[in-house]
C-alpha cells in the first residue's frame, strides 16, 4: 500500500527507506529520489522559497500517481514525502522511494513518480531572490520528461 | 451554487482565494464558468484570457473546458503545477 504525506517538517531519508523495507524479505531493490532546493534558479540566486499546495487533491493526485506506477511495474512498495511552507537552499523537498524485487522495476518506477508528480501534483513555489519575490514558472522541460512515458519511450 | 478555489499566482493576481457562485444557467461547464468570469471585469478577463496558460480541477480531478458542473462541485483554478 503506497505511503504519501505531504508535510512542513523536514522527514529522515534512512527512516523512510528503514519503514520501506522493514520485516520484509522480498525486497531486493529500493531506489529513491531526493529533491533540494537550489541557491540558484534561472540565474538569479534564491535565499528561501514557500511551496503552496492544494490540501486534498495533493495527497490524491500523489496517491494516483503511485497507483499508476503499482499497475505498470512489478513493485513491493512506494513511500512519496512532499514538504509545504517555508524552505531554504539546501533544505530537501520531496523523498521518492520505491522497493521492488530488482532494481530495474525500482528505478524506472522512482523516475515515473517524479516525472508524474513535477507535472501533475499541485505544487507551487514562490522563491525570494534579490529582486524580490517571485513565483516559479512551469518548465516545458518537465512536460517532455513526464511524455516520454505515454510515448512508448523511456520505461 | 459551487465553491471556486483559487491558487499561487493566480490566487494573487484575482486577490480571491475561494468563493461561492452561482452556476451559470442552462448545461453549465467548465468553460461556461470561465466565460461568466471573464465577464466581470478586466482583471479577471486578463487572468482567464484566451492563451493565458491556466489549469482547472473540478472536485480535485484534473478537468478541461468541457468538464460539466453540478451544484455542490468544487472548482479550482491554478497555473501550471511547479512542484518536486
Amino acid at each position: 500500500m503506497p505511503h504519501v504525506r505531504v508535510q512542513e517538517a523536514p522527514f529522515d531519508a534512512g527512516r523512510e527507506i528503514a519503514a520501506l523495507t522493514e520485516g520484509r524479505r522480498d525486497v531486493g531493490a529500493v531506489a529513491t529520489f531526493v529533491g533540494l532546493v537550489r541557491d540558484l534558479n534561472e540565474g538569479d540566486a534564491v535565499s528561501r522559497m514557500t511551496l503552496e499546495h492544494y490540501p486534498g487533491m495533493t495527497e490524491r493526485a500523489l496517491e494516483d500517481i503511485c497507483a499508476q506506477a503499482l499497475a505498470r511495474w512489478d513493485l513491493v512498495d512506494l513511500r512519496v514525502v512532499h514538504r509545504v511552507g517555508p524552505l531554504a537552499p539546501g533544505d530537501a523537498i520531496v523523498l521518492v522511494a520505491v522497493s521492488s524485487a530488482h532494481r530495474g522495476e525500482a528505478f524506472a518506477a522512482c523516475e515515473f513518480v517524479m516525472d508524474y508528480l513535477k507535472t501533475r501534483a499541485p505544487f507551487w513555489k514562490k522563491e525570494v531572490t534579490q529582486a524580490g519575490e517571485r513565483w516559479v514558472e512551469a518548465r516545458a522541460s518537465d512536460d517532455d520528461a513526464a511524455r516520454r512515458w505515454s510515448e512508448g519511450g523511456a520505461g | 451554487m459551487v465553491t471556486l478555489l483559487y491558487f499561487a499566482s493566480l490566487r494573487e493576481r484575482l486577490d480571491c482565494a475561494r468563493e461561492q457562485v452561482a452556476l451559470p444557467a442552462g448545461a453549465p461547464t467548465v468553460g461556461t464558468l470561465v466565460e461568466a468570469l471573464r465577464a466581470r471585469d478586466g482583471r479577471w478577463s486578463e487572468a482567464f484570457a484566451p492563451g493565458r496558460d491556466w489549469r482547472v480541477a473540478v472536485n480535485q480531478q484534473m478537468a478541461g473546458a468541457a468538464t460539466p458542473l453540478k451544484p455542490g462541485d468544487e472548482v479550482a483554478f491554478f497555473p501550471p503545477v511547479t512542484g518536486g
